[in-house]
């Protein structure tokens, strides 16, 4: 009876409150979904100090050599495929191939990987046979089924471009015009292609708007039950290893070719997830043409190939949202478009 | 003489080779956040004695290889998960480059004396 006396609230009144704030709460990701804890922020996002040997500093005058370079046909034997033609920034610095095309329009075995981050690598190439980026870079070039440019000829004709000799000089003053000097100017322009942000490096900033529920709940699978992150970990989800994935059509012995340890039979190097959406098709043989087909993959398990298979690749028992979730999460590491200025190559006079 | 001379060479060999079995020491290396440490702290070179054994011990939550094709010693001991432990002994004198060859910034030098 006390409790009859107490005036009644207005029912409508009540679910009027509850209907606004669970409008609020939904409207705002950072109320509906948990806050990155400050561990997190620090492991995920992208340090701005780049990587960078003490013989090749990046300056102003290195980085536009580099790019000059990187962008030029007189690199290749033919003198119509550039750097840029396989890593062209266009197509998220990859060629959207199922694997890349050299010369005479030879199909190769690998896809080309994306230049993106590559200053923050401990290894170069799918199967890591270069140290370093200034040891990678002549490597294309060279090769006889990529560039096939002989450098000692590269020399020749670079030093009869006058705008090239002094740039060179001006950047690379003790190297002048050489081998050495293409290399560190190529890397010290690829070191500058870095990551921009995305939107879960603003979630992860502390900004409210950009990050849906799903990609938040897909980074909690990824980091939980999917396991992706024992290979795809820190800021550029990497982990500078080589694993077999089991991807049913390899046949590539990869990095086992460098090091013949058993485990590394079919192993290739973890790739950055920086950008992914942008680099399609997948694998460093191409064999999937989308995300959710790679999804499906590692949620399969793999097969044995080449009589090995990573231990860590083992099926996940996804369930369809959880998919969804993680798909989201992938299409949230894509970062602001940030426009490529093409340089206008030095002429022959 | 030449039996007492076999017999005293027999058991000096059998005293030089039970000391160096007590001498020969256990060392720990482990595996953690991708890096070679010994008593939490990284290594990159550690010098053992000839007789010594190594526990190569995985305290990460994945797999690590750990693997050596130097001239002094090949081995491979394969993938193992957290809280595994295997050994080697350095049988020889001189310098093994050792590795993991999932994580290849996992890298050390044994110098065995």
């Amino acid at each position: 009876m006390f409790f009859n006396d107490k005036p009644k609230p207005n029912k409508n009144r009540i679910w009027l409150f509850i209907i606004v704030l669970l409008l609020i709460v939904s409207a705002n990701p950072i109320l509906a979904a948990s806050s990155p804890d400050e561990g997190t922020i620090g492991v995920f996002l992208r340090s701005d100090i780049i990587p960078q040997p003490s013989y090749n500093r990046m300056t102003p005058e290195r980085v536009e050599l580099g790019k000059k370079l990187f962008f030029d046909p007189r690199l290749s034997g033919s003198n119509w495929i550039s750097c840029a033609t396989c890593h062209n920034p266009a197509l998220g610095w990859s060629d959207g191939l199922k694997t890349a095309i050299g010369v005479n329009m030879e199909v190769l075995e690998r896809s080309t990987p994306t230049i993106l981050n590559t200053a923050y690598l401990i290894r170069q190439f799918w199967d890591g046979r270069a140290k370093t980026m200034e040891e990678q870079a002549l490597g294309p070039i060279e090769s006889k089924v990529e560039m096939d440019q002989d450098l000692d000829e590269l020399i020749v004709e670079l030093k009869a471009v006058p705008e090239y000799v002094k740039l060179f000089n001006e950047a690379y003053p003790q190297d002048g015009v050489s081998k050495a000097a293409i290399a560190k100017a190529i890397s010290s322009f690829e070191r500058s292609i870095v990551s921009t942000d995305s939107a879960f490096d603003r979630w992860l900033k502390g900004s409210p708007s950009t990050m849906s529920k799903s990609a938040i709940r897909g980074f909690d699978v990824f980091r939980g039950k999917a396991r992706c992150v024992v290979c795809h970990s820190g800021f550029n989800f990497v982990d500078n290893g080589f694993h077999n994935i089991g991807l049913p059509g390899n046949k590539d012995e990869g990095r086992y070719k460098i090091k013949p340890v058993k485990v590394l039979k079919g192993a290739f190097k973890t790739p950055t997830l920086r950008d992914v959406a942008l680099t399609a098709p997948y694998m460093h043989n191409g064999e999937f043409d989308t995300l959710e087909q790679v999804i499906e993959h590692y949620n399969s398990g793999g097969v044995e190939n080449l009589g090995n298979l990573d231990p860590n690749i083992k099926p996940l028992k996804l369930t369809k949202k959880e998919k969804m979730d993680l798909l989201d999460f992938l299409l949230s590491l894509t970062g602001d478009t940030r426009p490529i200025t093409v340089p206008v190559l030095p002429t022959n006079h | 003489m030449f039996i007492g001379n076999y017999i005293k060479l027999t058991i000096a060999s059998l005293l030089v080779s039970i000391s160096l079995g007590i001498n020969a020491a256990e060392h720990t290396v482990g595996q953690l956040e991708k890096q070679f440490v010994k008593d939490g702290v990284l290594v990159e070179k550690m010098t053992v004695n000839v007789g010594d054994t190594i526990h190569f011990k995985n305290q990460d939550p994945w797999f690590h290889n750990i693997f050596s094709l130097s001239d002094l010693k090949t081995f491979d001991l394969g993938s193992y998960p957290k809280g595994e432990s295997k050994s080697v002994v350095f049988d020889k004198p001189g310098i093994a480059e050792v590795e993991c060859a999932i994580h290849p910034q996992m890298f050390m030098e044994v110098e065995v004396k």
